[in-house]
C-alpha cells in the first residue's frame, strides 16, 4: 500500500481507520527522518494490514503540536484511534515491526 | 556448507562503504551489515564543507547514499540488520544478527560512534520529552522558549549558536571554566545576547514531571546547586564507539575504542578497526575513507595466504 500524506484535512482517515496506523513525523531537512524514510516505505509495502501515513510537521505544526512531538523523527503507533505507543529517534524496522505488533 | 563471504563489514557509513567499495573492486565477495540505512553519522549532519571535491560542500545523507551505490556497482551487498555478537576465535569468523549467522574469511569493523549519554537516571524516558541529542534537529520546537545546552567542545558550541537564533534563551553549562572548542565560536558566543554561560557545572538531575522543566547543576568548585528553569536540554558531550556487541572479542580501550593504528588491524588476524570506532587522532569523512581503503589492502594482503 502506498503511503498516506497527513494534513489537517484528512486525519480523519487515521483517526477513524480500523487498521492499526504507523504515523511517521518528519521534515526533509531532518538526516535520521531521511535515513527511516525508505524503511517506512518498505513497510507500507510489505504490511498491507497497517495504515503507514507520514506527517510533515513543517506543513502541519498544529498536528505534531497534538502529538506533543519536539523531536523528529517521531513514530507513533494508533489502533482504534488512539496512541498506542511514541518513539522518538530513527529506529531499525525490527523495532518499528515490534512496536506495531506489541 | 554454509556460504563464507570474504569480507563482511559491519556497519554502513563512509568507512564501512569506503572498504566495500575496494573490496568489490577488487573482486572480494563483500557484504555490508547496516542497522538502518548508509551514512552512518555523517548522514545526520546537514551540509560536510571539509570532504574534498564538492566546492559548495555536499549533505551528509547524499553522500551517503551516493558512496553506498558507489559500493553497489561493483557487487557488494548490504544486509539490513543490526550484529548482536561476533565469534573471531576461529579462522572463520562468526557475525550474529538477530536472526541468523553469518561467515566471513575477514571482519571489517566500522560500527563508528553514537552521541554520549549524561548517565542520569531518568535520562532515558525522557528521550523527546524534553531531552535532545541533535540540536540540529529539534532546534526549531523550542522557537520562543529557553534550552541548555551541555557540553564545551565544538559541537556544544555549534548547538549553542545554533540555538541562540532560535529560541528565547540558552544556558550553556559546561564543567569547565572555558570553552574547549575552536575560537571561531567563542566572540559569537560572548556577543549572543541570550546565551548564558554556567562554568564549572555539571547537570546533576533533570527536574521533570511528563517533560523536563529544568535541570539541577552542580558547580563542582564550590559544590553549591542550582535549578535552573527550562523547557529542553540538549547534550553535546561527544561520542560513544559502539563496540559493546564485541563483548572484547578484540582489544578495546578504557574508552570504548578499538586498539587498531593506522594500519587498522586489530589483534586478531583478519579483523580491521576502521573509522571513528578506531582509536585515532582526527575522527573525520576524510580520515574515515582513507581507513576503509588501508584495511582492504591488508584484507587482501590476508587473503592471498589464506587456508581453511
Amino acid at each position: 500500500m502506498s503511503v498516506l500524506k497527513v494534513t489537517q484535512n484528512n486525519f480523519h482517515e487515521v483517526k477513524n481507520s480500523e487498521k492499526t496506523v504507523l504515523l511517521d513525523f518528519y521534515a526533509d531537512w531532518c538526516g535520521p527522518c531521511r535515513m527511516i524514510s525508505p524503511i517506512v516505505d518498505e513497510i507500507a509495502e510489505e504490511y498491507p494490514q497497517y495504515l503507514v501515513a507520514k506527517i510533515n510537521v513543517d506543513d502541519e505544526p498544529e498536528l505534531a503540536e497534538s502529538f506533543s512531538v519536539t523531536t523528529i523523527p517521531t513514530l507513533v503507533v494508533m489502533k482504534g484511534g488512539n496512541v498506542f505507543s511514541q518513539s522518538s529517534g530513527a529506529r531499525p524496522k525490527e523495532q518499528i515491526l515490534d512496536m506495531l505488533e506489541g | 556448507m554454509e556460504y563464507i563471504y570474504d569480507m563482511i563489514i559491519i556497519g554502513g557509513g563512509p568507512a564501512g562503504y569506503t572498504a566495500a567499495l575496494y573490496a568489490s573492486r577488487a573482486g572480494l565477495d563483500t557484504l555490508v551489515v547496516e542497522r538502518m540505512s548508509a551514512g552512518g553519522q555523517m548522514a545526520l549532519t546537514g551540509d560536510i564543507d571539509n570532504y574534498p571535491g564538492f566546492d559548495e560542500g555536499v549533505d551528509g545523507f547524499t553522500l551517503g547514499m551516493k558512496m553506498q551505490q558507489g559500493a553497489e556497482r561493483f557487487g557488494a551487498r548490504t544486509k539490513y540488520a543490526e550484529v548482536t555478537g561476533i565469534d573471531l576465535v576461529n579462522k572463520i569468523k562468526r557475525v550474529k544478527t538477530s536472526s541468523e549467522e553469518l561467515l566471513a574469511k575477514t571482519v571489517v569493523i566500522a560500527t563508528g560512534a553514537n552521541p554520549r549519554e549524561l548517565g542520569i537516571s531518568n535520562e532515558q524516558r525522557l528521550i523527546g520529552r524534553g531531552v535532545h541529542y541533535c540540536a540540529h534537529c529539534d532546534g526549531r520546537f523550542y522557537k520562543d522558549k529557553t534550552v541548555v545546552v551541555v557540553g564545551g567542545g565544538n559541537s556544544a558550541a555549534a548547538d549553542a549558536l545554533y540555538l541562540s537564533r532560535l529560541v528565547k534563551k540558552v544556558y550553556l553549562v559546561h564543567r569547565r571554566d572555558t570553552l574547549k572548542a575552536t575560537k571561531i565560536y567563542h566572540e559569537p558566543l560572548l556577543q549572543a545576547e541570550n546565551v548564558e554561560f554556567v562554568w564549572n557545572s555539571v547537570v546533576e538531575e533533570f527536574i521533570a514531571d511528563d517533560r523536563v522543566v529544568g535541570v539541577k547543576v552542580k558547580n563542582v568548585v564550590d559544590e553549591k546547586l542550582r535549578e535552573i528553569a527550562c523547557d529542553g536540554v540538549f547534550i553535546s558531550i561527544g561520542r560513544m564507539p559502539v563496540t559493546s556487541f564485541l563483548n572484547n572479542a578484540v582489544e578495546i580501550d578504557k574508552n570504548g575504542y578499538i586498539v587498531a593504528d593506522e594500519s587498522t588491524k586489530t589483534n586478531i588476524d583478519g579483523v580491521y578497526a576502521v573509522g571513528d570506532v578506531r582509536t585515532k587522532a582526527l575522527r573525520q569523512v576524510v580520515t574515515a575513507v582513507a581507513d576503509g581503503a588501508v584495511a582492504v589492502h591488508y584484507a587482501e594482503e590476508y587473503l592471498a595466504h589464506f587456508s581453511d
